[in-house]
């Protein structure tokens, strides 16, 4: 003893040193006690009861409490408290219910002092007074609160808190009477010390167990409590009703909390389940830790600032059997790895963002969204507080509006109402979608379906030379009518190709198939051919606006560049010239081995020219050749697909897919193709749009898309007598062999269609229950229920 | 067909029902004579609890409002209502608490699929050969579309489902698990658990484990349309019904005369109880125990818990063939006992439900701490301040008793409990009982229920099982999520 208090001198000055440091325990710490003068720290467990040394590099066992051969359950300590005025007293609160007060003073190895056990179950904490020397409180799992004088053997007063059990007691740094007490069921109580009879005030201050509570060291009205459903309250106790003023919500059921000292908005927490970290946290901040100690690997079980001055050390036990110093500043700081970043969505589609400002001001010539970027002034400003130690961060709010067009999606959903997707000639579906799109202010899309229908309609039926066609294509559904006209215009451009097939050979000299121009460049024939093109135009009723888009459609899907084009007139000369392409084959029926080569040829030179006006040209080309076949444009029409896919039109190249159907659909692999139909049909279905869904899945030809429509449309049936479903047939149960399903107006078993009301469940055949509700409005099995056929 | 007239009568307005059901029975019998020759069921138990007289059980339709409501609402979500519903409608408060978490744990939001959930529950209810249970669910099972196969074994079961088999065995029996088991199960490969899946099938199989200690103790019948709820003998053959047969019960009409016989000496225990808690409530103070007596008190409760005999070792005969449901059927709770191992010590101040358990449940799925905290606080709470015909008691300490002393058998100890109170407040019969219902339930037999607390009414009884079922399942539950925190550390 004589050295202890030597040592205790001896470190007695006021200034206090060290570095994070631990020790390895015996056993896991219940609770831990700093002496006051902060030089000495009491670890108690169950299985361990020392007081330890703080030195400057490590920790030094100081003293064995836990003496005796077979030491009893009284040194199994739930709780210890340290006496802050009188350096020789500690108290503990034992399992057993004992509470135990220990004389360092005393000459002999057994330093017990006093021993109460008037608690019948475990004591779960003991509270000293922090300026009286001999008042001593203690609460129990028996719903009681005994304050002890240390001069006497026994309990002065006994406060009950109704049974429920006693978590926390701890009085109040200020006020000299005033003690609070958490209780199992949520409750805090304030008792004053000279009133047993009765609580001063309770509240009710968590669901579920109050594990903790203490009061702010400075500001004598707050106290602090932990619980088990996860948060940390401050409470205001100083007007009528307590108020709470700070909430932190933590990720573990909260064990012990402690103000920091001089620290006015600062305050420790550790956990008692999963998570073994400690925290700081400023309760003006409560999202994020201000500091957090990471050292040990269980549970901590207890947590003491080592002065009551001193902000920077801070002490912990827990069950992983260690004894911690923390450093202040060895903390980590969770701020700093935080980022500070906030993305959100708003109701219509507008998208807020906030980043610290020096992110965002890096690129401040970003060019403004086309939607309307309006950057919101910073309406509020939170000033910086002194006292608060949180790194600033001072972030920019965009607020991303969209326009009022993009953000509503009506078009999506009248789109999807109006298209027409199968049941009419390919031709007058295109037409019909064609036109839904331009009223609905889409020309792109309006020009695209019309593009489809001029390249995919079999020329028979713009202009279709003879029945021989029929064989060619004959996947297509819609060649009926030929007319004069039509065959004249096949003539012509017979007479075309074969003034095309003259000259081919002067700019396309790798072509070596001489059946195909690719291109020419003379104008006579532009001239001869210009009528030509007109002609067509009238044919597929296209305008002038039409043509213009025609060609950015395939600028788009190409360059993928939206800019606008104006229409090289060189172009229209070379397009005509194409014409006798599609004929080409016709006329060739005997090597038409020649022909599949041959339009692979153009595909191939469609890609290969990079110089502009040639693409264009080459690109332009198909545009005034009908009779092409249609495996040629499928490249383009696959890319084309795939730009409206990626741009989020999927709609656009579901719709496409099916109403081209086979023409397509070999172009595009199957997992790209339920890729599209699913977003499509997921879409719908969030538009409520269940018909069109169901057609879509009806029409696909993916076989993952087409079994939706069969999952889930079982019925399943139960009999109406034992309740259990009924397995093979739908009239007679296995199980009670009866016959379930009997007709309310004749009485007899219903074996074929069975119409049931869907108020009342009751039915009958078809024809009974249409005649009985012919001439009567009430249900036929009498349960009085107005039943109605509709 | 008692439950379902008692249905129909709960509820009036479902007039639809109660008709078809008569109408049929009808026909059914019309149409058994004449064209099928059906046989006709008839019930074989009288009323839903072979220990406790019909008469005593409550009318359904003359129950109050409140627990009217409560048959109605149980009814309602699952279609019947059950003997044991029935049964614990003596604590209606109870009932209302126990229903909602076995909805919530059967038909809520959870990690398992509806299927398992039931699949577990046989093998929780088939490793204590608890027919009833295990008839009860797999006809919930095959309704929520379980695959028929499973039912033949184990080993039709998925891999994942087998590999819970072992954890089932030891929660059933000797719950001390460790961190190796859980870690067995959650390590990461094909057919492993995740926790929060861990935790709902723990819960589940502490559930029915418990449930199934109920069952046996307070001897519930099987419902009607169960197997063995019914027979196609006339009436007039048989006046015992095949369960009493088996459990060896067939003597009752002799066990009721020694029963009468024995009335005379034992019409004073009530009041020796009663006096044994005032004497313990006063001499607490003077008579204060030395720690090593208090920890000597509490392995002699441990050791002598163990060998209180189990009674009668005649085995019973399951009606259905339960024991497919599991594997090593050899295993059980008095076999470690016989070989002399050593109950670990588990104290309760280091890990308890409301502390440690409760986080650990609500976390990995959520509400379920909840509601068990509830339902525990309900068991243990629950008191009518009577006993027997003795009016305003303070039970606590009894209750306190029963509930540390299945603690004590499963090697839980309460630092601030003294175990010496428990052999002044549990007699010899009683801990039988205790034992073999907590233990190894199917044993229990009529004999035991009424040979402990003769002059105790039915409800108390029912009340005392209440409390077993609920410090068993604590107990495992304690064990096991004990085990899981480890392995999470």
């Amino acid at each position: 003893m004589e050295k202890m208090s030597r040592v205790t001198t001896a470190l007695g000055s006021s200034t206090i040193s060290g570095r994070t440091m631990f020790c390895h325990l015996d056993a896991p710490a219940n609770a831990i006690s700093v002496c006051r003068d902060a030089t000495q720290v009491v670890v108690a467990g169950r299985n361990i009861f020392k007081i330890y040394g703080l030195e400057e590099e490590q920790f030094v066992e100081k003293l064995n409490l836990r003496v005796g051969r077979k030491p009893s359950l009284n040194f199994s300590c739930a709780d210890v408290m340290w006496h802050q005025m009188e350096e020789n007293l500690l108290a503990t609160a034992a399992t057993n219910g004992a509470v135990v007060t220990w004389n360092l003073g005393k000459p002999s190895r057994n330093k017990q002092d006093q021993l109460f056990t008037e608690h019948k179950r475990t004591v779960n904490k003991v509270c000293f007074h922090p300026t009286e020397v001999y008042m001593l409180l203690s609460g129990s799992q028996d719903g009681y609160m005994k304050c002890f004088d240390l001069r006497k053997k026994e309990s002065v007063s006994t406060f009950s808190g109704q049974s429920e059990s006693v978590r926390d007691v701890q009085f109040s740094m200020k006020d000299y009477f005033t003690f609070a007490a958490s209780f199992e069921n949520g409750n805090v109580q304030l008792w004053d010390i000279r009133r047993p009879d009765r609580y001063e005030r309770m509240f009710t201050a968590h669901t579920g167990p109050v594990f903790c509570c203490d009061w702010h060291p400075d500001d004598r009205g707050w106290l602090a409590t932990g619980g088990r459903d996860k948060m940390v309250k401050v409470w205001d106790m100083t007007t009528n009703r307590a108020k709470e003023i700070y909430c932190v919500q933590t990720i573990a059921s909260v064990a012990r909390v402690k103000w920091r000292p001089e620290r006015k908005w600062h305050l420790a927490t550790c956990s008692m389940m999963v998570d073994h970290n400690i925290y700081v946290w400023d309760i003006r901040r409560p999202f994020i830790p201000f500091a957090t100690f990471e050292e040990h690997k269980d549970v901590t079980t207890g947590i003491v600032w080592r002065h009551q001055h001193d902000p920077y050390f801070l002490l912990s036990g827990s069950k992983d059997s260690t004894l911690y110093q923390h450093m202040f500043k060895d903390a980590s700081r969770p701020v700093d790895r935080a980022n500070p970043e906030g993305l959100c969505f708003g109701l219509f589609g507008d998208l807020a963002f906030a980043a610290k400002e020096s992110l965002i001001s890096g690129d401040a010539n970003r060019k403004p969204y086309p939607g309307g970027d309006r950057r919101y002034p910073i309406f509020f400003f939170k000033k910086p507080d002194l006292t608060e130690q949180f790194a600033h961060v001072s972030s920019a709010l965009s607020v991303f509006e969209s326009s009022l067009e993009s953000k509503r999606m009506d078009w999506f959903v009248k789109t999807a109402r109006l298209y027409l997707l199968s049941g009419k000639p390919f031709a007058e579906l295109c037409d019909h979608n064609a036109k839904v799109a331009k009223e609905l202010n889409r020309p792109q899309v309006s020009t695209t379906w019309t593009m489809l229908r001029i390249m995919f309609s079999d020329p028979a039926n713009l202009s279709t030379p003879g029945p021989n066609h029929i064989g060619k294509l004959g996947t297509l559904p819609l060649m009926n009518s030929f007319s004069m006209k039509e065959m004249g215009m096949g003539t012509e451009s017979r007479l075309d190709r074969s003034k095309g097939e003259s000259r081919q050979d002067n700019i396309h000299l790798e072509l070596g198939n001489s059946l195909i121009n690719s291109n020419n460049d003379e104008n006579e024939e532009t001239e001869g051919s210009e009528g030509q093109a007109e002609y067509m135009f009238g044919d597929a009723e296209l305008d002038d606006d039409d043509l213009y888009s025609m060609d950015m459609f395939f600028s788009l899907v190409f360059s993928a560049e939206e800019q606008e084009y104006t229409l090289p007139q060189e172009a229209f000369p070379l397009r005509h010239e194409i014409m006798d392409n599609p004929l080409a084959p016709e006329h060739l029926q005997q090597d038409k081995a020649d022909s599949p080569q041959a339009s692979g040829n153009e595909a191939e030179v469609m890609c290969l020219t990079p110089i502009e006006s040639f693409s264009l040209i080459s690109i332009s080309q198909p545009l005034f050749s009908p009779h092409l076949p249609a495996p040629f444009f499928c490249p383009v029409v696959r890319e084309m697909l795939s730009h409206y896919a990626e741009q989020g039109d999927v709609q656009m190249a579901v719709s496409v897919l099916i109403v081209l159907g086979d023409r397509i659909r070999k172009e595009i692999d199957d997992l790209t193709q339920e890729h599209w139909y699913m977003s499509y049909i997921d879409l719908l279905q969030r538009f409520e749009l269940w018909n069109v869904s169901n057609e879509v899945i009806k029409l696909s030809t993916c076989s993952a898309i087409t079994c939706l429509n069969q999952t889930s449309t079982t019925l399943h049936v139960n009999c109406s007598n034992c309740k259990r479903p009924m397995s093979n047939r739908g009239w007679i149960c296995d199980r009670c062999h009866q016959c379930a399903s009997v007709c309310a107006v004749c009485h007899h078993v219903v074996k074929g269609l069975f119409v049931w009301c869907q108020g009342c469940s009751h039915g009958g055949h078809l024809e009974h229950v249409k005649n009985w509700l012919k001439s009567s409005s009430h249900c036929p099995a009498g349960c009085g229920h107005l039943c109605e056929y509709t | 067909m008692k439950h379902a007239t008692a249905a129909t009568e709960t509820i009036e307005n479902d007039s639809f029902t109660v008709t078809d059901v008569f109408k049929i029975c009808i026909r059914c019998e019309r149409l058994s004579k004449k064209d099928f020759g059906v046989r006709i069921p008839r019930p074989l138990g009288n009323g839903p609890s072979r220990f406790i007289p019909e008469k005593e059980i409550l009318q359904v339709s003359k129950v109050d409002p409140r627990t009217q409501s409560i048959f109605e609402d149980a009814f309602a979500a699952l279609g019947r209502l059950d003997n044991i519903s029935l049964v614990m409608g003596f604590h209606p408060q109870y009932l209302e608490s126990f229903l909602r978490t076995q909805h919530y744990l059967l038909q809520m939001d959870g990690p398992l699929s509806l299927h398992y959930r039931h699949y577990i529950g046989i093998m929780a209810a088939a490793r204590h050969q608890c027919s009833y249970l295990v008839n009860l669910h797999v006809n919930d099972f095959l309704q929520v579309g379980g695959d028929s196969k499973w039912l033949n074994g184990l080993d039709g079961a998925p891999q994942k489902l087998q590999a819970l088999g072992e954890l089932n065995k030891i929660l059933a029996h000797r719950p001390w698990l460790t961190k190796a088991h859980i870690e067995h199960l959650l390590k990461a490969e094909e057919h492993s658990w995740s926790l929060a899946e861990l935790i709902h099938a723990v819960v589940l199989l502490t559930h029915y484990h418990s449930l199934a200690s109920f069952t046996f103790g307070c001897g519930i019948t099987p419902e009607i349309h169960s197997d063995g709820g019914h027979t196609f003998r006339p009436p007039s053959l048989s006046q015992y019904c095949v369960c009493d047969i088996a459990n060896g019960n067939g003597h009752g009409h002799l066990e009721e005369r020694r029963g009468n016989h024995q009335v005379s000496e034992v019409s004073g225990e009530v009041e020796v109880l009663m006096e044994r808690m005032k004497q313990l409530q006063e001499c607490r103070d003077e008579e204060e125990a030395s720690q090593e007596e208090m920890a000597t008190r509490f392995e002699r409760e441990k050791t002598e818990s163990m060998l209180v005999a189990t009674a009668e070792d005649e085995e019973c005969v399951p009606s259905r063939d339960v024991s497919r449901h599991f594997e090593d059927p050899s295993y059980g709770y008095k076999d470690f006992s016989r070989r002399g191992e050593h109950v670990p010590t588990f104290r309760v101040q280091d890990y308890s439900w409301e502390d440690h358990g409760y986080s650990l449940v609500n976390r990995l799925y959520p509400d379920v701490g909840q509601l068990l905290d509830e339902k525990f606080q309900m068991a243990y709470n629950l008191t009518y301040n009577t006993m027997a015909m003795h009016k305003d008691v303070d039970t606590t300490m009894l209750r306190r008793a029963i509930w540390n002393y299945i603690h004590c058998m499963f090697g839980i100890r309460y630092d601030d409990y003294d175990y010496g109170e428990i052999n002044q407040l549990l007699d010899r019969s009683f801990k039988v009982y205790i034992k073999t219902m907590v233990c190894s339930p199917e044993k229990t037999t009529k004999r035991m229920y009424e040979s402990f607390w003769r002059q105790f009414q039915h409800s108390e009884k029912v009340h005392v099982n209440l409390l077993l079922m609920e410090a068993r399942m604590q107990a495992e539950l304690l064990y096991a999520l004990r085990a899981i925190t480890r392995y999470m550390t």
